[in-house]
């Protein structure tokens, strides 16, 4: 147990040591009980009303049909079970076919959308999915039915699964007459918060604002097709934008997110630009980041934090906000970085060149969690949480949801709490899905 | 997830060959002692490039690497639909492996498209060959070895527990329970038991592998309820005397229209069903959704992995005892008493999962 607890630690690597963007070999892969996380049945859930159908081998459904189960969203969940016959017979497109047409009859009434998830042995098959959906919709012609894909083994192979996924959520849109007034978000799975400067600068300027994660109704979803401008600031919704705009006419712009506060500045002075509008004085906003990051910093002391990707898209532009303010930052736990990053990293190498990079997947990580933490370390994300062994960590995925200067006075009042109070990390970070209301 | 729950507790390395989700899937819903457990349950991370080229060194050489770092016991490969697809001889490259590193290794050739028996049941059968020492000398006194156990059927609600505790307290001594709390030394010395007991579908091939390596002869049957354990431990002592295989719970009372009808796997239901007609005088059936062999049903049973057929077999049925998510798919007037299961329904109804071992029958 020894050396494999010695070869936990020799995964790890100092920041001023580390290859970017990635900075682990590939090998092995663990995965860590962390499961915050969103996966594609929970996303592609946010188009109220839609029906979602895997087509998979009984062992890779399993992991969605229980997803589904926890969510609650059986009724809104079918599967097709591919088996070995399927695959020596060639009748794949049969059984798409009839099997999606078996389902859509026997639901108590039609689904406005149909998502259809098919999977990698799809594409080794070279399954005809031109001529499924074909059929599909001369049979169901009231059902926008959409291509969607649980098909891993293509995650090295352009876009990923996550990238797809956030791809075709839009993909049941058809061009409206474009409303100038009119904004998306784009590629979330959680709703930007409504304080965040960021929505209120695109309200305060008369804009109506559409997001995924608000729409009330398929009819509301359908509508973000009129918008004339899309925003996103999720690296992993950028395909999305770009493929959005240009199906309906539109315009796309990414706007990272990010933690640096002259980032954000700018971030907000080209939304107001963009919008045609002033841009309002983002001093005192500024202002009260600044000081709740004081009071975080005077509050945790020299209390060791560290951070993982799940808490954020930018894990390394945050540790960098908070070592600025004394934050006593040792850890980032992250497979490989985005390009976006790459300022950060070299600004942390003389920061702190000491800071610890660790990846969450690589084999020996799992002997990397200590049985009980030796000291209060502050953890941000789950995965952070979980490798400390530490019971005061921030529970979020995503950024919650937090964005700008008003996102970094929330997560710090989310650091100075999780620092006072103790939580049940072994329950908490299991549960799937955080914010999509899974039971478990 | 079979393989991987199978051989968790014994120290070894399970590599599922496969692009991912795999290994969340099995640990987020199937395996209870993953949080809390070191166990050593890998992804490969195929790529499509990987599979297209055939480029099996890469699982080789990352094997090999973690092999090296964290000195597993045995190490095992299990397959999965693409694996399956181009052909990957996943013996042969265990065979690899095992050169370069000297630890024991095999392949199990999964595919992702049969239930957790078949895997788990692969697994065990492969430990067997390679690990079951044939020089164990029989032990002085009547014992056994638990095959097919695994938190699929079981859970972690001390059923496992209770099944070791039932034997011995009725002077069986307990030489290995396949795979539950128990270590490989103890499975290397299964030859030294007299009688193998199976408790699921999962155990099935090894017992016949251990039947036919080593003459032991094996009992089907979990001890649920007062009466029913009661008969399957007179079961266990005539087939050990008598060398023969026993089913222990084909001899109950059924019919089509039984007044239970109980869903899944064959051994644990079929003992259910027989402790419920031990216990009440009442008939039960069982419908197998899972792999399973008709020896192990009665002529009321079915086996039915096709949810159509199962809807059509449930129509007329009173009283159906299956796991929660089945309860959409009854007849909205028939009676339904939950009895969930982690090989179905993962983890969602664990707190729920009911230990019966040896214990009167209450769900009714």
């Amino acid at each position: 147990m020894l050396k494999r607890i010695q070869a936990a630690q020799a995964v790890g690597v100092k920041i001023k040591d580390a290859g970017f963007p990635s900075p682990f070999p590939a090998g092995l892969e663990y995965s860590a009980p962390a499961r915050g996380t969103w996966n594609i049945v929970h996303t592609g859930m946010l188009i109220p009303g839609a029906h979602e159908i895997f087509v998979c081998a009984q062992g890779c459904l399993r992991g969605v049909v229980l997803t589904a189960a926890e969510m609650n969203a059986q009724d809104r969940f079918s599967m097709i079970a591919i088996k070995e016959n399927n695959v020596l017979e060639g009748d794949m497109e049969e059984l798409i076919i009839d099997g999606v047409t078996d389902i859509l009859h026997r639901l108590p009434q039609q689904p406005p959308a149909v998502l259809i998830y098919t999977s990698c042995i799809h594409h080794f098959l070279v399954t005809n999915l031109k001529r499924v959906y074909k059929i599909l919709r001369e049979r169901f012609p009231q059902i926008d039915f959409t291509d969607c894909y649980m098909n891993p083994i293509m995650r090295k192979s352009g876009l990923n699964p996550d990238q797809l996924m956030r791809r075709q959520l839009y993909a049941a849109l058809t061009p409206l007459p474009l409303d100038p007034r009119a904004v998306n978000i784009i590629g979330n799975d959680l709703p930007t918060l409504a304080s965040s400067e960021f929505v209120q600068l695109i309200k305060n300027a008369g804009y109506t604002l559409r997001d995924i994660t608000t729409v009330k109704s398929y009819a509301e979803y359908k509508q973000m097709a009129a918008s004339a401008v899309n925003l996103t600031y999720n690296p992993a919704a950028v395909p999305a934008g770009d493929t959005l705009a240009r199906r309906m006419g539109a315009v796309h712009y990414y706007l990272p997110a990010s933690y640096d506060l002259d980032e954000i500045e700018a971030t907000l002075h080209r939304l107001a630009e963009i919008l045609h509008t002033d841009c309002p004085d983002v001093a005192p906003l500024r202002q009260q980041a600044d000081q709740a990051l004081r009071e975080t910093k005077a509050l945790l002391g020299n209390t060791p934090v560290a951070i993982d990707y799940t808490a954020t898209f930018r894990p390394l532009s945050l540790a960098r906000l908070l070592l600025r303010y004394g934050v006593q930052v040792k850890t980032v736990y992250a497979d490989g970085f985005l390009a976006e990053e790459a300022s950060d990293f070299e600004s942390i190498r003389t920061l702190c060149p000491s800071l610890m990079l660790y990846p969450t997947a690589h084999a020996a990580m799992r002997f990397a969690r200590p049985q009980a933490s030796q000291e209060r370390i502050l953890a941000i994300g789950q995965k952070a949480a979980y490798f400390t062994a530490s019971r005061h960590f921030v529970n979020v995925v995503e950024t919650g949801g937090m964005l700008g200067f008003d996102g970094i006075v929330r997560l710090c009042g989310l650091i100075q709490d999780a620092y006072m109070h103790e939580k049940d990390t072994k329950s908490l970070i299991q549960i799937k899905g955080l914010g999509c209301g899974c039971c478990f | 997830m079979g393989v991987c729950s199978a051989l968790f507790e014994l120290g070894g390395m399970s590599i599922m060959h496969d692009a991912s989700g795999c290994n969340s899937t099995y640990n987020t819903h199937d395996e209870p002692r993953w949080y809390d457990t070191d166990s050593m349950v890998f992804l490969s991370g195929l790529s499509e490039t990987e599979a297209i080229m055939g480029d099996d060194e890469k699982l080789i050489r990352d094997t090999v690497d973690a092999a090296n770092a964290l000195h597993p016991r045995f190490i095992a490969l299990a397959g999965s639909p693409i694996p399956m697809v181009v052909g990957t001889d996943l013996s042969a490259i265990a065979a690899v492996i095992e050169k370069r590193t000297g630890i024991p290794s095999f392949g199990i050739a999964a595919n992702g498209m049969r239930s957790y028996l078949m895997g788990a049941g692969e697994a065990f059968a492969a430990l067997a060959k390679r690990f079951v020492n044939a020089d164990a000398q029989k032990t002085d006194t009547l014992s056994a070895n638990i095959l097919g156990l695994t938190p699929l059927d079981f859970s972690v609600n001390g059923s496992a527990e209770d099944i070791k505790t039932f034997l011995e307290a009725n002077g069986i001594r307990v030489v290995s329970a396949w795979a539950m709390g128990a270590t490989l030394e103890e499975l290397a010395g299964a030859a030294a038991a007299h009688v193998n007991l199976v408790v699921s579908y999962a155990g099935m091939a090894t017992a016949k592998y251990l039947q036919k390596t080593y003459g032991i002869p094996y009992v089907t049957g979990v001890p649920f309820g007062e009466n029913f354990s009661g008969n399957l431990l007179a079961h266990i002592k005539t087939a050990a005397r008598q060398q023969t295989v026993i089913h222990a719970f084909t001899d109950r009372v059924g019919g089509d229209h039984a007044d239970y009808t109980i869903i899944g796997e064959s051994i644990t239901c079929g003992s259910l069903a027989a402790a419920i007609s031990a216990q009440t005088g009442k008939t039960a059936r069982v419908l197998c959704p899972l792999e399973t062999e008709a020896p192990l049903l009665t002529a009321a049973d079915a086996q039915c992995p096709d949810e159509t057929d199962l809807v059509s077999l449930l129509r007329a049925e009173d009283t159906v005892i299956a796991d929660p998510l089945y309860r959409p798919v009854c007849p909205a007037g028939a009676r339904f008493l939950p009895l969930p299961s982690e090989g179905f329904s993962g983890r969602i109804f664990r707190r729920e999962i009911p230990n019966l071992i040896g214990k009167k029958i209450t769900l009714l």
